[in-house]
This record gives structure tokens, C-alpha cells and sequence, in this order.
């Protein structure tokens, strides 16, 4: 990616933002009082802005740019992370489960399973979630100052600690209330910093259905733009969202079938993420009642279902685009130095025209990488008819590159549609989304470390002043952990890959302890704590005996053990998105099982008082009859996932 | 919270739409993409967006919400 050269337009608007969000930190300021103000927002926020963070606390930037990198990649089937593995969940945590967690009076997630199960559980939940918000915030981070440093040219601390220190500056003043509006603020960047992008792109390409046109050449041929998937798929393939599914996986590029795909993503992994993930459930948990809490998800339902349109079409648009000749446009490669395209264009120069073959291999030396033969070729052969310039020369290298760097789809589209001025808008808008996921998640850091870790274990019955004050340490140490994490994600790639992985293990039987503790009541402590256990080891086992086609050579051996497989294959999935889908499944299995037989063979230590409001058959339901229909969150509910369906249809 | 979230958001994107459209009109072709002034255009977007964001602020002071 090429430098940017900001215009004093660009800086402004980049200046004027960063002045609004620390203003609405000091704005807030004089309403924090007590713990409950800092950390839990006091309860008191209106549903539209809860639901707006909620969803935005969801759109991380990573989100944004690995979104657009899909949609160039899989097409419009990967609208299914929105809308098969997020509204159906979205809406059962808002009418079936936000009722425990906003009844209960639970604090936070960990804090419900503690009064649901016991401390167990709780210390293991809580461990991981505090563990894991200190890791996103910093491989965040590290993007960010990564990317100031790439495109402008900043210096990658100065960026990373300017960055950090905007957002611990409003983040202490104003708590999680401050994190919540500048979300809010977020999202409304986001969206409104990115539609001219997709609009002109559209209008760019030819509109919708030349965008298609020129898409379904793509799916019958994807390595003409590079896309190395190693085969060609039905011209649909890019350009509808079911049918490739159906097909099967060895069909559509994401290589998963129906069934993976419904129970897999849109089951146990949608329901763990959005049903029990403190980062997005903390939003709900501070509304102002009942009602609002619950039409928490349901207000955030709405954006997700078109945010396709926002972040995936981008990435199809810049396929399509790539796919038109005439348009001088490619998805960029990866980073390769000045010095080696000097070196290739020495050996283009000096490429002897009746043996192109060699010129071919030596390009490919000189940049490290595989490049398209034909175009290398035609090249020599245009720079022997007329000498074209070294500027050209390096032109027609970089266009010849046969590898695409996905990541980079959003911002060289931003760069070639963005004048300056709108520039700054875009700009402004993933840095907001950077700075804010920080933000989330040590807001999130801050109340389970607070009332979950420190109060629970380590200073019970102080005063609430003190744990104020303690909310607020935390947030500077859960601050200066995040850049630590951003200097360890930039030092070692491999560790955070580890990190990653280890993490899913821990998250994806979470939804069955969850399911089985809300509308069981005999679930157990023990149950739900060994059960937990048994569906992390049952993940970690099945990553350990699977892996995918493309990381065995031709032996048969593991090339890469962190795409499994390093205790023996058993099984070999088409891509990792599948192994993922059934990791979870799988997990999901082991815990929901254990625990059922677990629970039925001990003794529950809670009685069925204890567990009013905690478990489905013993609260009253909540009666919404005082409310217009329009506004009971079981009606608005179906609602939603009619819109699902339909939109489902329409791209199908 | 005391606090009306629409105040600030009202605020910067009033601001940031009438910075856009001052500088669509006065740098017209530095601001053309695909032949269209997209500064201005996105600028007066923006711009309404803002001043409706102000107006729901000031009728919320007048009208406190009693949910």
C-alpha cells in the first residue's frame, strides 16, 4: 500500500473528532459518582444508544477490513456471518435471556454465572474474559499504529501511545457511559465515512447487476484475478448467497455445506459470541429498564442486517472491478520492497525477448513472489518494441503480482474513490473504529476485574468509593496491559496466532453451559464447571486430529500445527472456516453432554429460591402487556426475522 | 445521563458537513470523483444529518422522555 498524503482538510476532521470524543469524556465527568456510575453506567441509558454501541462494540475496524477482504474472497455468502450467525441469536439473547441477565441483577456475565452456578465458574469465566479483552484491545492497537505508520508515515509508538492515551483520557473520565456515546458516535462514522465509498464504487463498477456481471466471470475463473482458490466453481458462486451452500462444499469458496453452516456458525458459534460475550451483553445490561434492555439487541438487529451492503459489497465491488480490464484496477499485492521491484525491472529491462521464460523467473526471484507469466511476458515484449519508462515498467510489475493482499481492499478502494476532504472522513472513521474497540473492551476489563476478580477475591466489603477508585486504576493498568499486548502482537505474530486459537477453544462450548444453566434448574455447579473443561480439552482434541487439504504436502504430513492436525489426521476439512464451524460444533456437543450427565449425578448446592429469576422455569414471565405491541420485544423479534428471510430470498 | 448523546453527535457532524461543503465549493476540482463533486454533495448529507440531530436535541430539553 502506498503512502497517503493527508491534506490539512483531512487533519481537521481527524482533529475535530478526537476534540468531540475527549469532550464527551469531560461532559460526563461531573455525573460520575459512584462504581456503579463508572462502571456500569448506573443503568440509565436510552435503548437507540445502548443498541447502536451494542452493534458497534461488535463492528471492530479488524471486522471492517477483514470483511471487505471476504467479500473480494467468498462473495455475498459471507453475508451469512450477519445473517445467519447474528440476527436469529440477536434476537433470542433479547427475549429469551436478557430477562436473567438484566433481572438478576448481575453486574456482568461472570457475575451471573456465579449466582446461576458458583464461584468456580465464575473464576473461570471471568479469568478468560479478562485475559482475552486485554489481547483484542492490544491486537487492535497494534493494527492501528501499524497502519498510521504505513499509510502516513507516523511512527509506530508515537501512534500507538497517542492513540491509547485519547482513549484513556476519555474512557477515565467518563467510564463505560463515555465509551458507550463514543460508539454511538463510531457508528455513525462508520456508516456515514463509508457509504459514499460503496456508492461510488457502485457507480464505478456499472451498478448492481454489471457488478454481478462481472463477478460470475470471477467465480468461473477466480485465478484471473488472483484469487488462488485451486479450482473453478458455477458461475454463482460470488453472486448468490445459498446456492453455492447447497451445492455442497466443495461448491461455494468458503468450502463449508448447509449443515456446518446452520448449526455451526448460525447456532453455536453466533448464540456463544452474541449471547454470552460480556463485551456486547454490557451494552444491554445498561439500559435503563427492563424493556430497553431487551430491545437492546433487537434496535442493533436492524443496522446488522444491511451492514452487508456496507462492509462485504465493498470487497465484491473490488473484485469485479479487478475483473474489468479496462478499469486499472487490482486489489493490491502484498507489501514488496522498493528495492526488489528495482531489482525486476533490471531484469525486465535486461529480459532477452526470444527467451521470456527466463525474464518470468527472474521477476519472480527478484519481488519473492509468483507472477502471471503472461503479463510478464507481454511486457518484455512491449518494453522491446518501444522503451517504455522505468515508472511503466514498475507499473505493469505490480499488476503482474499473482497474489492479492486482501486486507488492503477497503483502504485502496477509500484511496481511489476519496477525494481529500472525504478522505478524511474515511480515515477518521476506521481510526474511530480502532479507538473505540479499545475502549469496549477495557470498559469490559474494567467491571469483571473490578467487581468479579478484585471484589470477589480480594477486597469484599469495601466501601463504594473504593472500588470507584479501583474501577479507575484498573482502567490505566488495563490500558498500559493493552499496549504491552500491542508491542507482544507486533513482536511475535505467532504467539497471538497461538493466543487466538487458544481462545476459541475456551469460548466455544460456553452457549450449551449457558443454555443448559437458564433453562434447566438442575444444572450444577460441578456440571457446568467440568462440562465447561471437557468441551475446551474436546476442542483443543479436535483441532489437534483435524486440519485442512491445503496445509499437508504431499506425504500427507502437517505443514503448519496451528491449522491442527499435529497428533495425527483424522479427519480433513476443504478450508479452516469449515474445521472452525465444526470445532465449535463439536465443543458445543462435548459440554452440553457432560454437563447434562454431570448434573444428573450430583447434587445441586441451590435451592429453588435461589434460582427465581436466574432459570427460565422458575421467574415470572415478564408481562409486556402494558406495552403496545409494537413495542414488546417478542413482537418486534419476529419481525426482524422476517426481514432476515426476506433479504435471505432475495439474495439467494 | 445527563448527558444527550445527540448535542455532540448534532455538533460534529454539523461542523465536519459544513466544513466538507465550504471545501467542495471552493476547491471544486480537487473534490470530483467519477466527475461528481462528492465533497459537497456528502458535505450538505452531512450537514442535514447534524442539524437533525440538534433539532431532536432541543425538542428532547423542551420534552424530557418520561420512560
Amino acid at each position: 500500500m502506498q503512502p497517503i498524503q493527508l491534506h490539512w482538510i483531512d487533519y481537521t476532521i481527524l482533529i475535530a473528532y478526537v476534540a468531540f470524543v475527549i469532550g464527551i469524556g469531560w461532559a460526563l465527568a461531573r455525573y460520575m459518582k459512584t462504581s456503579s456510575d463508572f462502571l456500569t453506567s448506573a443503568r440509565s441509558i436510552p435503548t437507540w444508544v445502548t443498541g447502536l454501541a451494542f452493534i458497534s462494540a461488535n463492528l471492530g475496524a479488524l471486522e471492517l477490513v477483514g470483511m471487505a477482504a471476504s467479500g473480494a474472497k467468498y462473495g455475498i455468502s459471507f453475508a451469512h456471518f450477519y445473517w445467519v450467525g447474528a440476527i436469529p441469536a440477536m434476537v433470542f439473547l433479547a427475549v429469551f435471556m436478557m430477562p436473567f441477565y438484566y433481572g438478576s441483577k448481575a453486574r456482568s456475565v461472570p457475575e451471573y454465572l456465579k449466582m446461576r452456578f458458583d464461584e468456580r465458574v465464575r473464576a473461570l469465566n471471568s479469568i478468560a474474559f479478562a485475559v482475552m479483552t486485554i489481547f483484542a484491545s492490544g491486537i487492535s492497537m497494534n493494527a492501528l499504529a501499524k497502519l498510521l505508520n504505513q499509510l502516513l508515515g507516523w511512527n509506530y509508538n508515537v501512534a500507538l501511545w497517542v492513540c491509547s492515551g485519547v482513549v484513556l483520557l476519555y474512557v477515565l473520565k467518563g467510564g463505560l457511559t463515555s465509551a458507550i456515546y463514543t460508539e454511538v458516535l463510531q457508528f455513525f462514522m462508520i456508516v456515514l465515512g463509508f457509504a459514499p465509498v460503496v456508492y461510488l464504487g457502485l457507480k464505478d463498477v456499472g451498478g448492481w447487476h454489471s457488478m454481478n456481471q462481472s463477478l460470475q466471470t470471477v467465480a468461473t475463473n477466480p485465478a484471473s484475478i488472483y484469487i488462488n482458490t485451486g479450482t473453478n466453481y458455477a458461475s454463482d458462486a460470488w453472486t448468490s448467497a445459498w446456492k453455492p451452500i447447497l451445492a455442497g462444499s466443495a461448491h461455494n469458496p468458503i468450502g463449508v455445506d448447509l449443515f456446518a453452516m446452520i448449526f455451526g456458525l448460525g447456532f453455536v458459534m453466533s448464540f456463544g459470541y452474541w449471547c454470552t460475550n460480556f463485551l456486547v451483553v454490557q451494552r444491554a445490561m445498561a439500559a435503563k429498564n427492563m424493556t430497553a434492555a431487551r430491545n437492546t439487541p433487537l434496535v442493533a438487529a436492524v443496522p446488522k442486517m444491511f451492514f452487508p451492503f456496507l462492509v462485504i459489497v465493498p470487497g465484491m465491488i473490488a473484485a469485479a472491478l479487478m475483473a474489468m480490464p479496462d478499469k486499472g484496477y487490482r486489489i493490491p499485492p502484498p507489501p514488496i520492497s522498493q528495492a526488489s521491484y528495482n531489482q525486476a525491472v533490471v531484469a525486465v529491462q535486461s529480459a532477452n525477448p526470444a527467451d521470456p521464460a527466463a525474464a518470468v523467473t527472474a521477476v519472480g526471484t527478484a519481488l519473492g513472489k509468483k507472477v502471471d507469466a503472461t503479463r510478464i511476458t507481454s511486457l518484455v515484449a512491449a518494453n522491446t518494441a518501444t522503451k517504455l519508462s522505468d515508472e511503466q515498467i514498475k507499473q505493469g510489475i505490480y499488476n503482474s503480482v499473482a497474489e492479492n493482499d486482501y486486507d488492503s481492499v477497503i483502504l485502496s478502494l477509500v484511496k481511489k474513490y476519496c477525494p481529500a476532504g472525504l478522505m478524511g472522513l474515511a480515515l477518521t472513521a476506521l481510526l474511530a473504529s480502532f479507538m473505540s474497540g479499545m475502549a469496549g473492551n477495557v470498559t469490559a476489563f474494567n467491571t469483571v476485574f473490578t467487581y468479579d476478580l478484585y471484589q470477589a477475591y480480594f477486597a469484599k466489603n469495601k466501601s463504594d468509593q473504593h472500588y470507584f477508585w479501583m474501577g479507575k486504576f484498573i482502567t490505566i493498568v488495563g490500558i498500559v496491559l493493552s499496549i504491552g499486548a500491542a508491542y507482544f502482537a507486533s513482536m511475535y505474530n505467532n504467539a497471538m496466532d497461538i493466543i487466538q486459537l487458544v481462545f476459541g477453544f475456551v469460548n466455544a462450548p460456553l452457549f450449551a453451559t449457558f443454555l443448559l444453566g437458564m433453562f434447566w434448574k438442575r444444572t450444577t455447579g460441578t456440571g457446568a464447571f467440568l462440562g465447561l473443561f471437557g468441551g475446551i480439552a474436546g476442542a483443543a482434541l479436535f483441532h489437534a486430529l483435524t486440519s485442512v487439504g491445503s496445509n499437508l504436502d504431499a506425504a500427507g504430513h502437517v505443514i503448519n500445527s496451528m491449522k491442527g492436525g499435529y497428533l495425527h489426521v483424522v479427519q480433513i476439512f476443504p478450508s479452516e472456516m469449515a474445521q472452525n464451524f465444526w470445532l465449535a460444533i463439536i465443543a458445543f456437543v462435548v459440554c452440553f453432554t457432560l454437563t447434562l450427565v454431570i448434573s444428573l449425578a450430583t447434587k445441586s448446592q441451590k435451592t429453588d429460591a435461589d434460582l427465581k429469576g436466574l432459570v427460565y422455569s422458575l421467574t415470572p414471565r415478564t408481562v409486556d402487556h402494558s406495552l403496545p405491541f409494537y413495542q414488546r420485544p417478542g413482537f418486534i423479534g419476529v419481525i426482524l426475522l422476517i426481514a432476515c428471510v426476506i433479504l435471505n430470498l432475495i439474495f439467494w | 445521563m445527563g448527558l444527550d448523546i445527540r448535542w455532540p453527535i448534532g455538533l460534529m457532524f454539523t461542523l465536519i458537513g459544513a466544513l466538507l461543503s465550504i471545501y467542495g465549493v471552493a476547491d471544486r476540482s480537487g473534490s470530483l470523483s467519477l466527475g461528481i463533486n462528492i465533497n459537497l454533495i456528502w458535505g450538505i448529507v452531512l450537514l442535514v444529518f447534524g442539524v437533525l440531530m440538534l433539532i431532536g436535541a432541543v425538542k428532547g430539553k423542551k420534552n424530557p422522555p418520561t420512560t
